[in-house]
């Protein structure tokens, strides 16, 4: 049955798992042996990511048999899981940011000598961790100054530092770049190579083909298909996951206009970014690639005045205009869509239209300053349906959401002030293909109606299927400015890893400034 | 999703079943309880903390916390007593020394927001600061002993009636109206909430974060202003050790009682309102059941402490 063979690891028998009389796993089975990886598949709702907290005991399952060993497993129940060696790196991150990276790894099993704390011997080891990862993070760091990517490398840090029997990844590349994303596979292969299980679960296809040994598909918390990697390609994956053909990913390129709506000449802010210079055109995607730390949230930031710049201007409809607050960014028409969906981009805790309206109330404000509530549910609504965004009502709290219904409220918040330009962070991290499939088209049929967008992507893929241009960033400067034929996967990566350095900015892209 | 909506709703009106629930218990404990006397009596008594409690609403909703109030109580008392023995006690001088309460609970709230906002102190530290501070400012101005009022006409406001309901209670309600629009149907309001949930979110999403948490503690000092107006009219006077004093906690105590969640983000002046009757209500039992009045600040800790468990519950049974 299993890749490397003998008895399996675990055993789950047809599990299920009902929330208020809703089933969300349906009769699911599978095993996993030491020395596999294992891919789990399925759209947002497929019910992944509720079968991967009934394995590591988060939830009760409401039915089903769960073997590891041959022993059955008490479920439900943390302690247990981690007692068998089940360690699950969640795809939010589990991190205390006021306490240091050591102190992360080592939360809850701190390395002591007597009573005390051996801070000493927790820094070398976890510099050890980091190290094996191939991260390049000061174990003293405070966990709030780290990139995303890096907070990813220190959850990996925290679970390698069990001793782990079954690994579970949710979404593990997210926010990784192609060379991290190698060596994090490497990484996993000589865990599979000590005797590890490695549960994978993504929504990038052709790295489960990559990476897994065997892989299973589910879709509406069913059991669709369990297969040897080798016995499905990627196209057979999507359609199982989907349940119907996938018609093209990418919408076809529109022309963009030759009038420039966005101009900076020499952004620069200490120690993060310098002399940044680009324009973006109306009715133009401009894509902006480059590897983590790069400066290209940072570069976002600036331009909404999250950020002091410390030198350059900045032309908006060929104004130079001062940007302070992202207030100021607002009246100017940029609106901004974060990297962080559920740190700085929407409210879990309010409903789909109070985060909607949360930037653009004014509009739906009276005279008086009162709030149109009818009007506001009704813009709710319409995007509720032009975006098929799945909810009970349009007040039930965002937390119940998948990460794709999140991603599509979130949009409809930063478009619903009419923007002239948006600036998207990796839109469709985490989300599943045909939730990334409706970004993809909704965006194309907004620069279509002349708006124009800055798209910051880690997905080379994304970059090269939806921009007319891209710029790569590197160390904080632009390595590169990319159209055309220059535009490929290879020319890309050599600026985005410093090895090239060229500007190829053509002359009818209008370097006017 | 359908059981979720029903829990939502029996957190909203938890306070008012908890309200009716003790209504019941005390008309049947005291044949006395139901008079309309002793019913004007319990809400007067409530309505000088229970106004403090609806500015409290916003600045915990807010993410923040103040317990200053108490002793603000105090120094803006003083302060207003003192304008209007100097402005010769009439009903000008009634008026301006309303105006410069108002002006010192706006300018404290003014300042605990600078604090908390631009120099990144912790509300709960500020504004335990600014208790000693005020506290000690009005012992000083005083010689630790009684602001006296001259005036004849000030203690009509206090001890009051329209329509048959004391002052200070109509202006508990009319100002509870009045926040609840606020706080529901304003930008203003959704902003305060909005901080309160996420204040980063908050951030990004062009919401002036400094100047919207600031005008919270503004205008929990504006309500300390006029609910110390309130109990200095009623005395005609103003003790500088006395008065005000545990003031923070029964007002903490109706906003967390309300159903306003400690951590922000989310809360109701409705809740907050109940929230102190039902604190009064309490009280008022006890004092007609003839417990101690020492024993009476176990049972308030008592009733807090349940309060937020049951908020606790509500948030893990998901």
């Amino acid at each position: 049955m299993a890749g490397s063979g003998g008895a399996p690891l675990l055993k789950v028998v047809s599990a299920c798992k009902e929330f208020s009389g809703v089933r969300v796993l349906n009769d699911v089975s599978f095993d996993l042996s030491a020395g596999e990886i294992l891919g789990i598949i399925g759209e947002n709702g497929a019910g992944k990511s509720t079968l991967l907290k009934i394995i590591s005991g988060i939830y009760t399952p409401t039915g089903g048999q769960f073997f590891f060993a041959g022993e059955p497993i008490r479920t439900g129940s943390a302690a247990e899981a981690r007692r068998l060696g089940i360690t699950l790196i969640p795809q939010e991150f589990n991190l205390v940011k006021d306490l240091k990276v050591f102190e992360n790894i080592f939360l809850g099993a701190e390395i002591r000598s007597g009573v005390l704390l051996d801070k000493r011997a927790m820094i070398t080891e976890a510099k050890r961790l980091l190290e094996k990862l191939g991260a390049d993070i000061d174990p003293r760091e405070k966990i709030e100054n780290l990139s995303v990517a890096q907070k990813q490398m220190v959850e990996f840090a925290k679970a390698l530092s069990h001793e782990s029997r079954v690994l579970i990844m949710d979404e593990p590349t997210t926010v990784l770049t192609p060379p991290d994303v190698e060596m994090l596979f490497s990484i996993i292969r000589s865990l599979r190579d000590e005797g590890v299980a490695v549960i994978y679960i993504s929504h990038k296809l052709r790295e489960v083909k990559e990476i897994c040994d065997r892989v299973l598909v589910l879709r509406d918390g069913e059991f669709v298909s369990l297969d040897r990697t080798e016995d499905i390609n990627v196209h057979e994956m999507a359609t199982r996951m989907v349940g119907r053909e996938l018609s093209q990913l990418f919408p076809p390129k529109n022309e963009p206009s030759e009038e420039i709506v966005l101009a900076v000449e020499g952004l620069s802010v200490e120690g993060l970014l310098s002399g940044l210079s680009f324009s973006l055109r109306r009715g133009e995607i401009l894509g902006f690639a480059g590897l983590m730390g790069a400066g290209r949230t940072e570069t976002a930031e600036t331009l909404l005045g999250l950020r002091k710049k410390s030198a350059g201007t900045v032309e908006v409809m060929g104004r130079t205009v001062d940007i302070s607050n992202p207030s100021d960014a607002v009246k100017l028409g940029i609106s901004y869509l974060s990297e962080d969906r559920q740190g700085k981009g929407i409210l879990v805790k309010f409903g789909i239209s109070s985060n909607i309206s949360l930037v653009s109330l004014a509009r739906y404000c009276g005279a008086a300053g009162i709030i149109n509530k009818k009007k506001e549910g009704e813009r709710a609504a319409e995007y509720v349906r032009e975006f098929s965004i799945k909810a009970a009502s349009l007040s039930t709290n965002l937390e119940f959401f998948s990460g794709g219904n999140q991603q599509k409220v979130s949009l409809a918040k930063c478009i619903d002030t009419d923007p002239r330009i948006l600036i998207i962070d990796e839109p469709t991290r985490g989300i599943d293909v045909n939730a990334k499939r409706e970004i993809y088209y909704f965006i194309h049929s907004l620069v279509e109606k002349g708006l124009s967008c800055i798209l910051i992507s880690s997905e080379l893929e994304e970059i090269l299927g939806l921009c007319h241009r891209s710029v790569v960033m590197h160390e904080g400067r632009i390595s590169g400015i990319l159209d055309g034929e220059h535009m490929n996967e290879e020319e890309i990566m050599f600026h985005a890893t410093g090895l090239k350095e060229s500007v190829f900015a053509p002359a009818r892209a209008g370097t006017d400034a | 999703m359908e059981r979720g909506k029903f829990r939502f709703d029996i957190g909203r009106f938890g306070p008012f079943a908890a309200l009716f629930v003790l209504v019941v218990i005390s008309s049947f404990a005291s044949p006395y309880f139901l008079q309309t006397r002793n019913i004007l009596n319990i809400l007067r008594q409530v309505s000088y903390t229970g106004i403090i409690a609806l500015g409290m609403t916003f600045v915990i909703i807010s993410g923040g916390i103040d317990l200053s109030v108490g002793s603000l109580t105090a120094l803006a008392g003083g302060v207003m007593i003192l304008v209007l023995n100097a402005l010769g006690a009439g009903w000008p001088a009634i008026l301006a020394a309303l105006g410069v309460g108002i002006l010192i609970g706006v300018v404290s709230g003014a300042l605990t927001g600078v604090l908390v906002t631009r120099m990144r102190i912790a509300p709960f530290i500020v504004t335990l600061g600014t208790m000693a501070i005020y506290r000690s400012l009005a012992l000083y101005i005083s010689g630790a002993g009684e602001f006296r009022s001259q005036s004849r006409i000030f203690p009509e406001i206090g001890m009051g009636m329209w329509m048959g309901v004391p002052v200070p209670v109509w202006v508990f309600f009319l100002l509870a109206v009045f926040f609840a629009l606020l706080l529901n149907w304003t930008r203003f309001g959704r902003h305060i909430c909005a901080i309160g949930s996420n204040e980063r979110v908050a951030e990004y999403s062009a919401i002036r974060v400094n100047i919207v948490r600031s005008m919270a503690y503004v205008i929990c000092g504006i309500t300390v202003a006029i609910s110390s107006f309130l109990l200095a009219a009623r005395l005609n006077s103003v003790s500088s050790t006395n008065i005000g004093v545990s003031f923070e906690l029964d007002a903490i105590a109706a906003v967390i009682i309300g159903g306003t969640a400690m951590t922000g983000g989310s809360g109701s002046i409705s809740g907050t309102l109940v929230g102190a009757v039902i604190l009064g209500i309490v009280n008022n039992m006890l004092n007609m059941l003839g417990v101690s009045p020492y024993l009476q600040g176990t049972v308030k800790g008592i009733v807090i402490i349940i309060a937020v468990l049951i908020q606790h519950k509500r948030k893990d049974s998901r």
